[in-house]
């Protein structure tokens, strides 16, 4: 069989050897704790110092004391949402929208829930974007944060986030985004920005999995999500993980030097792959804002076909890529983004995730570009909603509970 | 990536029977598009003999549901139509090797599929009696929508109770906080509706014991190895806990044999075949492992007498 090709980068992406390189002594003669006074520590604090320098470079924020190491984007998108509301008692409303990362859903709903917490979810158009009416309309001196993500992590849209901050300062609410899709891919200046708060995510970006940060801008009333510790000046407790950290950093460092090639030759790559499948396949379409989009995702959906079914024959191609349809999560329903766009079922079901890295080659597009057409061909071939050679002109096909 | 096994894998690269049949004289329509399964049964039935000649599907729908559709056909070519109206979802199931919790629908869509179509050749109406939600207790395979039916008709008001109507909940237990915000739900529901709350209180029986389970106590370090008569006796303790719910579904489990860490078990009653049958081996082996604190096999067996 050819070498596999990994089209899964929106969900995790291949540590580059150079930042392991970088983690390996920390796991050896460097395993002394950052915090005590002997001279184990000397270089360890160091390596945390230079990595949190790393990442505020990546981002361009102006003091490296705005960014706290956690351990993982959920966990900045929690101590965020959880700091906003408790550190501005009289505000208890949120505002983010419905095609978020359950990251964020999940805490708002559990908010919602179980603490009183108001929660406006402002809905996208048919491509993806954000209603800005339906945002303006929910802004009010109550809303403690507004949260939004810079990019969706299964269509690559990316939303207006500077401009949707700085409507959220002028009700003087705190804004928010998760940016775990987007850091590393696309530039950033968070130094001239209204944003105060943003998380990523190291295994995005070439480090290892277990570390991620929130940025918090200085001045930003703030209360840890976890207590116990002065590590992090006392916002996120907990003895540093050194390794990862360090991963992060140098994972920040090489990102920032690829910054351009993620822009030119991993997009002109995503642009080939895209074309490739629309001429070489009928009734297939780019889901997602195709203008305002990550360089490195492509979205397709497949009509009257089935995700999952198209990821096996994929997989035994070697390829890997991911589907928003229902039964690759185990859930009953479609990507909650596809519904939230109105992807109608049948195609929603079939939508496929192409995300490429700087490791992805012309060679992989290849592959894919090969296999594709015979993958969907057969596949409608079983499905009762394709006819000989197109969908049925007169759906005859109504099956019995819906 | 689902645990598929090889026969489902197989089935799936390789469909048989797929694709129109056109000389179909019943044809079944089952599915839905929001869930993303939809099947379409075709049969070619001998109007002397109603013997199934030739059976052809078509499937929008996951790896697993392709592959039930065309095990299905391969099973029922040749029966007769009230032997094939017999072919339970497990049955198909079985005949793929089993099939991941999450994906069962796809077999019950199947067996669906095959009551649509002789329904349809008989000119019956066929009625759907399914009904599914979101899998909760993943070791016994319930889902949301029986819970709540299950709590509301019984007006049910603990975890517990929950565990011992459904089995839901009475194995892993992580599913806790998920029937806990169902009981509240529907209990609000029913507080809100301002009926007076039905609690039916259940006749006084031994609770499943779904406290997180601590390990039996080591054996006295005089005694290395565990003896025959104490494993028994562990695990007869273990069936003693779970009977009471299989009790309730009608069924019972007799212990027949053990072997190393192999327990030979005879179910009876309606566990015998029960559609469920599958998730309490399972169910029983989590509470073996448990107790013994050691991978455990539960082996279905015949009783003693026709060993």
């Amino acid at each position: 069989m050819n070498a596999p090709v990994y089209l899964d980068n929106n969900a995790t992406t291949r540590v580059d050897p150079a930042v392991l390189a970088e983690m390996l002594p920390f796991f050896t003669e460097l395993f002394g704790n950052p915090s005590s006074m002997h001279h184990y520590a000397a270089g360890v604090a160091e390596a945390v110092q230079l990595a949190r320098r790393q990442v505020q470079s990546l981002l361009g924020a102006k003091h490296d004391s705005e960014i706290i190491f956690t351990s993982c984007g959920t966990e900045a998108n929690n101590t965020a949402l959880y700091s906003a509301l408790a550190a501005n008692p009289g505000r208890r409303e949120i505002i983010t929208s419905v095609v978020e990362h359950p990251a964020i859903l999940a805490v708002c709903e559990h908010l919602e829930k179980n603490e009183g917490v108001t929660v406006h979810r402002i809905p996208v158009d048919a491509k993806g974007r954000l209603e800005i009416g339906a945002y303006q309309a929910a802004l009010s001196d109550k809303v403690a944060i507004v949260s939004f993500m810079s990019a969706n992590n299964e269509t690559g849209t990316l939303f207006p986030v500077e401009e949707l901050a700085v409507m959220a300062k002028e009700v003087g609410a705190l804004f928010h985004t998760d940016a775990v899709q987007a850091v590393g891919k696309l530039p950033m200046n968070l130094a001239d920005s209204a944003i105060d708060m943003l998380s990523l995510s190291g295994h995005k970006l070439h480090a290892p999995k277990g570390v991620g940060a929130l940025y918090l801008k200085r001045g930003t009333r703030f209360r840890p999500l976890l207590r116990g510790g002065h590590q992090e000046r006392g916002r996120r407790a907990g003895t540093e993980n050194v390794t990862g950290i360090v991963g992060l950093g140098k994972a920040a460092e090489l990102a920032q030097a690829a910054m351009e090639h993620e822009n030119t030759v991993v997009r002109t790559l995503r642009d080939r792959l895209q074309t490739g499948i629309l001429q070489s396949i009928s009734h297939c379409f780019v889901t997602g804002d195709i203008e305002h989009r990550l360089p490195n995702t492509v979205n397709i959906a497949f009509e009257y076909i089935e995700g999952e079914a198209i990821l096996l024959l994929l997989s035994r191609a070697g390829i890997a890529a991911s589907s928003g349809s229902a039964c690759t999560s185990g859930s009953l329903e479609p990507s909650h983004v596809m519904r939230a766009m109105n992807i109608p079922y049948t195609a929603a079901h079939g939508s496929t995730r192409f995300s490429l890295s700087r490791d992805t080659t012309d060679a992989d597009v290849d592959r894919v570009l090969a296999v594709m057409p015979e993958i969907i061909a057969r596949l409608r071939q079983l499905s009762p909603y394709w006819g000989k050679d197109g969908p049925k002109a007169t759906p005859d096909f109504a099956p019995a509970y819906a | 990536m689902w645990d598929y096994s090889d026969k489902v894998k197989d089935y799936f690269f390789n469909p048989v029977n797929a694709g129109v049949l056109e000389e179909a004289n019943a044809v079944g329509d089952v599915g839905s598009i929001s869930c993303g399964d939809a099947l379409r049964l075709m049969l070619k039935v001998d109007p002397e003999t109603d013997v199934i000649l030739d059976a052809r599907f078509q499937t929008f729908g996951c790896g697993s549901a392709i592959a039930s559709s065309s095990a299905l056909t391969e099973m029922i070519k040749g029966m007769t139509l009230d032997q094939a109206l017999k072919v339970t979802n497990q049955d198909i199931a079985a005949y793929l090797d089993g099939l991941p919790p999450e994906k069962m629908h796809c077999s019950v869509m199947g067996a669906e599929a095959l009551h649509a179509a002789i329904a349809n050749y008989r000119g019956e109406e066929w009625k759907d009696d399914h009904e599914e939600g979101e899998l909760v207790c993943k070791c016994f395979g319930v889902d949301a929508a029986l819970i709540e039916r299950t709590v509301r008709d019984n007006g049910l008001v603990t975890v517990e109770q929950v565990a011992n109507y459904t089995k839901a909940g009475g194995g892993c237990c992580s599913c806790h906080e998920k029937i806990e915000d169902i009981l509240i739900a529907v209990n609000g529901e029913l507080a809100a509706t301002a009926k007076p709350a039905i609690v039916q209180q259940p006749k006084p029986r031994t609770l499943v014991q779904i406290a997180p389970l601590k390990p039996e106590p080591a054996p006295a370090p005089a005694k290395p190895a565990m003896t025959m008569v104490r494993k028994i006796q562990l695990i007869e303790k273990v069936l003693e806990d779970i009977r009471p719910s299989l009790k309730m579904d009608g069924g019972n489990a007799e212990l027949i044999d053990v072997d190393g860490d192999t327990v030979y078990l005879h179910l009876t009653g309606a566990c015998m075949g029960c559609s469920s049958s599958g998730l309490t081996i399972a169910g029983i082996q989590e509470r073996l492992m448990l107790a013994f604190g050691k991978p455990m096999r539960v082996v279905p067996s015949k009783p003693t007498a026709e060993v």
